[in-house]
């Protein structure tokens, strides 16, 4: 109860108040900090030494630091000292027909910094036709104004045409974006079609995006929805009973195959059953360049609540994909993320009050989808995967931050205490006890989906930007202090394979003498339109098939070839993409 | 049903047929027993037989006595673009049975936007006229609305048609798309169908096909390369999982990769009912041929999905087929003549599609799998056969040697080696993809409607012998299961009291449509939650969650 204690008032800032913190943290902008006595736990290794950080950078990291007089010390006491945590998946403006979410990005900036996360990155939504410019200026500008922690934007295409190309290119090139999702569900809102996808997914590649899907068979859900709603369900539970987890793994099935296809790296966002996970974990194994994303709340929670009598308490967990009503999920997707099956952990926090929720009182396709989880993803975490003894410290430090930095391009600059990083770092007690509840969270939610679960491990310091932001409980933010953080294309992580392939995957034509025999005198229909009608009448009518002359044919076809002995060389080339296939190497 | 037995039966009359010492191999046990025939049925079997007399004898000296094979897939005297498959139903019936198939279904191919029973009554009369062994139909289902919807269900329930097909590939032309597939599955597991697939991703086939062509890669390797193996798992993962949600018995036509096989065997891990069809073609050769410099030869191995590349597949493929991980052996026959395959001679995507195989069927299978033993000869019988005939609900009619089954059966030689080649080969085409491979095990003697058709390998078949053979719906082999969780599968609502809490004020816009430009303003008025207006709590402990 270490937070509860702190705050008597569910809303922790008064206008005025707010204000004085402003003053105070304005003379905390030239503040150097020194990190005395931690053990400093990088995704490689852990190392006891002192962390020195000024101007927002750390300067020095090392056992007997020479810093100047009169620096602000911390005492670490042994604890951990680790890089602040990226949440990859937050939608923190995204509006529900009309209406924002209750935790914006001040409201949600400082949930984050709460739970020891000290970077977001939240997707843009653009309604379909609108431009994805003027979104992504919009979201940038309400994020300037209110975030209290960086964050940097992915940005969700929601229809696929030519216009799209020309803003994409400059929102690569010029806006720092590298990362676009593309949907496989909502149908007749989001979803594209597989040739989409594979036009999207080619071009994306070309600009060294990293493509995020969400990854649903909406055709099928759209059928099950319809089907459900006409039984008479009309409650939470026809939620995952019309998305049920098998067309989730169809989807990342196929979401993968065309990656693979296209050789571009995917991104699985929101990775809620099993079958998705080990569908993810099989193509690793395969080769794919591929990147699974579980978050907070399927590692946490499962769906058998969505039975709950309770309709509020019910509709609370509804999201897409939705969690597994198998109790037995979060347990595995924790040991996937521990072996690196899995590589990065989300908090999808997308936060809309019960009203809000309620707009589907009657219809379970109305309710809009989000669960909290951006200050809770780092704690539980901890929880269930290291204290358990999962996961060791430094694969917490992987899952938690530095893969996200690597896989989005943030890579040294976050993810890691290093000398130059930025001093985004957290010092965490893996033996603080916290019990989760609605009235002690930083979310404007009045309920949780974690609602009495017991937690441990947490943040005791948290500096951000090289300032203190949250200290024994007490959380000093300030509206506006968050920096967009442009991202550049081709991450190393996702694409040195990739660009590796593409010199490998050239295919070559078998080069042969030109075919010269009879040729069967078609009718002028194209291939791929409806035939004519004369088609269905009996082939009899038309010339008889000429008869072959083995005279004029210098090809023969019946028994040994010619070049039977000939070993077809360029058919080995062209089949073995590296680690693509490996069923194939025996081939020549 | 009133077509069967109405013109043929009256001239087998008289043909009565005894076989002696024989070792009869069923799908469950081997025998030795002697087999009296009468007017196309089996009517006894056993040692010591009491016939009558002047009955034609035949000495097995011991040799297996099976059932004969029943080829689940085949496309004679198909129509592509004014011309057809140069094998007729004589042609490939006549293969057929040289190769101890005695049963033959063939897909009927209505052209889209089409009548499907027009297309089926013209099928029956082509075959009617000319086959020479027994035959049924499957019915492709190329597009869908409700006319088609109702011709099924006439087709199901008046024709003797239980299996169609859908194609997941053949952008524009025949490929349905997942919501039409949800349907059509939904329709066929209420009345008893089975579903077949040719599951390929024909959206990614299309745009890989004209990526292949802009590098300039027209010949038949093209065909390879812009289908590869992991599009064909995709696809089927995707209809075992449409399947799955719509309580349907599913059957994956042409399984012709290790990965594709992979994904059937792990759904019936899981429980999934669905069945697994790999060919002759690709249980006995591979898609190197793909890149061979003969124009002809590489392009008569075109056929989708394509074969693999990897030359492990074959052997792969009859190891799960020897494991019942998949089920049955079709050959997909469908030849098409050089000068017809010449077609795509400057674009492999209008090379017409098909490869040879009913009359090496069962001599591939026992080949690869018995004789290198993975399989044993009553599996054998089961893949070639009987597993066939449960699918189509023809068992015990067919596909198994008992009394009252009908005498449709086979002399197999396990000794025999023949060498394949289009020289000796009694189908019209002039390449085989199988050219020169020596098979051990061939038919020696073959019994088709109680009538010997093949003897010292002198083939005496009559074009129009062959029965449409009708198929009921609600197969016990794929429907009990699926019966039995329909009444499982029933989902229930959650009784709840009635949410009396405030309701969010939104914009009236259906959530499917496209959104309305109000949408894209500033939410500035989100609507503010009155506390005390509201009766119930939602921190902490809920009294109605103790339950």
């Amino acid at each position: 109860m270490w937070l509860s204690k702190q705050r008597e008032e569910p809303h922790p800032f008064t206008e005025c108040e707010a204000e004085t913190v402003q003053k105070a943290l304005l003379s905390v902008v030239n503040e150097r900090l020194v990190i005395k006595g931690g053990r400093v736990v990088n995704d490689d290794q852990s190392q006891y030494a002192d962390v020195y950080v000024e101007d927002g950078i750390i300067k020095q990291v090392g056992e007997n630091l020479i810093v100047p007089g009169g620096v602000k010390v911390i005492e670490a006491n042994g604890c951990m000292v680790i890089p602040g945590g990226i949440d990859v998946n937050t939608c923190l403006h995204k509006p529900y027909l009309g209406t924002p979410p209750v935790d914006d990005f001040y409201q949600g900036t400082k949930a984050a910094l709460a739970g020891g996360t000290t970077m977001i990155i939240d997707h843009v939504t653009p309604q379909p036709g609108e431009s994805l410019l003027e979104a992504f200026e919009k979201w940038q500008e309400v994020a300037d104004k209110k975030s209290c922690c960086d964050y940097s934007l992915h940005l969700d295409i929601p229809h696929w045409h030519e216009g799209v190309k020309e803003e994409l290119e400059q929102l690569v090139q010029e806006k720092g974006i590298n990362s676009f999702q593309v949907y496989m569900a909502y149908k007749g809102l989001f979803q594209m079609p597989d040739s989409q996808l594979y036009e999207a997914f080619s071009f994306l590649k070309e600009l060294g995006a990293v493509v995020l899907v969400h990854a649903e068979n909406g055709d099928l859900i759209a059928q099950e929805q319809s089907k459900i709603l006409g039984m008479g369900i009309t409650g939470p539970e026809g939620h995952p009973l019309s998305r049920p987890e098998e067309l989730e793994a169809e989807a990342v099935f196929r979401a993968i195959t065309l990656g693979n296809r296209v050789n571009c790296p995917v991104y699985i966002t929101k990775v809620m059953s099993k079958s998705a996970a080990d569908t993810v974990a099989t193509a690793r194994k395969k080769g794919s360049v591929v990147f699974g994303e579980p978050i907070t709340a399927s590692l946490a929670t499962d769906g058998s609540h969505y039975w709950s009598k309770n309709w509020a308490k019910a509709a609370a967990y509804v999201t897409s994909p939705p969690l597994s009503p198998d109790p037995t999920t979060p347990d595995h997707l924790h040991s996937l993320l521990s072996c690196g099956d899995l590589q990065v952990v989300g908090s999808g926090h997308c936060a809309y009050s019960t009203s809000q929720k309620a707009i589907g009182k009657d219809n379970f396709t109305l309710i809009p989808e989000g669960t909290n989880g951006v200050e809770e993803r780092m704690g539980f975490v901890w929880d269930k995967a290291v204290a358990m003894g999962k996961m060791d410290e430094n694969q917490f430090v992987a899952v938690t931050s530095t893969n996200a930095a690597k896989i989005f391009n943030l890579y040294p600059r976050k993810g890691r205490i290093a000398v130059g990083s930025d001093a985004d770092i957290v010092i965490w007690d893996p033996d603080k006890i916290k019990t989760i509840t609605a009235k002690a969270q930083q979310s404007a939610l009045e309920y949780n989906i974690f609602e009495g679960m017991e937690c441990h491990g947490g943040p005791v310091y948290v500096v951000s930007q090289g300032r203190i932001v949250f200290e024994e409980g007490n959380l000093q933010v300030q509206q506006g202090t968050g920096r967009f953080i442009s991202r550049k294309p081709f991450p190393d992580v996702a694409y040195q394979r990739i660009k590796y392939r593409n010199k490998m995957m050239c295919k070559q034509g078998v080069s042969r003498g030109m075919y010269d025999g009879p040729v069967y005198d078609v009718p002028a229909t194209p291939k791929y339109i409806t035939p004519a009608p004369s088609a269905k009448t009996s082939p009899t009518t038309h010339q008889p098939p000429p008869i072959r002359n083995l005279h004029q044919s210098n090809f023969s076809l019946s028994g040994a070839q010619i070049d039977d002995n000939i070993p077809r060389r360029s058919g080995h080339r062209i089949v073995a993409p590296p680690g693509g296939r490996s069923n194939i190497t025996s081939l020549g | 049903m009133s077509y069967q037995g109405k013109k043929n039966i009256p001239k087998i009359t008289s043909e009565r047929l005894l076989i002696k010492g024989g070792r009869i191999v069923n799908d469950d046990q081997s025998f030795y027993a002697d087999i009296y025939m009468e007017d196309g049925v089996i009517k006894q079997i056993g040692d010591n037989l009491i016939v009558p007399g002047g009955v034609k004898t035949i000495e097995a000296d011991g040799k297996m006595v099976i059932p004969g094979g029943i080829d689940i897939h085949t496309h004679l005297q198909m129509p592509f673009r004014g011309t057809s498959t140069v094998d007729d139903f004589s042609q490939g019936t006549k293969a057929a049975l040289a190769g101890g198939t005695t049963m033959i279904v063939d897909h009927v191919i209505p052209e889209p936007g089409s009548s499907l029973l027009e297309a089926f009554e013209r099928w029956r009369e082509w075959a009617d006229e000319k086959a020479c062994c027994d035959y049924a139909l499957h019915v492709d289902i190329t597009h869908w609305n409700d006319s088609v919807r109702q011709e099924v269900l006439s087709l199901i329930k008046e024709k003797g048609v239980n299996s169609f097909q859908v194609y997941m590939a053949f952008k524009d032309l025949y490929q349905l798309s997942n919501s039409e597939i949800y349907e059509i599955f939904t329709f066929l597991g209420e009345h008893g169908g089975i579903a077949q697939v040719h599951a390929e991703n024909g959206e990614i086939i299309a745009e890989e096909q004209a990526r292949m062509l802009e590098m300039g890669i027209t010949g038949p390797e093209g065909h390879v390369l812009s289908r590869p193996e992991e599009l064909e798992a995709e696809a089927v993962f995707r209809a075992v999982t449409i399947a799955s949600q719509t309580n349907c018995p599913l059957y994956v036509t042409r399984v012709m990769s290790k990965s594709a096989a992979d994904i059937i065997s792990q759904a019936r891990k899981k429980g999934n009912v669905v069945f697994g069809e790999p060919i002759t073609a690709s249980l006995g050769t591979d898609g190197t041929h793909y890149w061979s410099k003969n124009w002809a030869k590489a392009a008569s191995f075109v056929t989708s999905p394509p074969l693999s590349p990897d030359p492990t597949t074959p052997d792969y493929l009859n190891t799960l087929l020897a494991s019942g991980d998949l089920s049955v052996v079709g050959s997909a026959h469908c030849t098409f003549s050089v000068a017809q395959k010449a077609i795509g001679k400057d674009d492999f995507t209008q090379i017409p599609e098909g490869v040879n195989g009913a009359e090496e069927r069962m001599s591939v299978i026992w080949d690869k799998a018995v004789v290198t033993g993975k399989m044993d000869e009553n599996m054998f019988v089961a893949v070639t056969s009987t597993n066939a005939a449960k699918i189509l609900n023809l068992y015990p009619r067919k596909g198994r040697i008992a009394v009252g089954s009908d005498s449709d059966l086979v002399i197999w030689d396990t000794d025999a080696v023949r060498t394949i080649t289009a020289k000796t080969h009694h189908s019209a085409a002039e390449y085989n993809v199988f050219e020169g491979m020596e098979l051990r095990g061939a038919p020696m003697l073959v019994v088709c409607q109680g009538k010997i058709v093949l003897e010292d390998g002198n083939l005496h078949a009559t074009a129009g012998t062959g029965r449409f053979i009708p198929c009921s719906p609600f197969p016990d082999f794929a429907y009990k299961r699926v019966k039995a969780r329909k009444q499982m599968a029933i989902l229930k609502a959650v009784p709840r009291g009635m949410y009396d809490g405030p309701v969010s004020e939104f914009s009236p816009m259906s959530r499917g449509g496209t959104p309305s430009a109000s949408a894209r303003t500033s939410p500035t008025k989100a609507p503010v939650r009155n506390l005390h207006q509201s009766g119930f709590t939602l921190s902490g402990k809920q009294t109605i969650e103790l339950q």
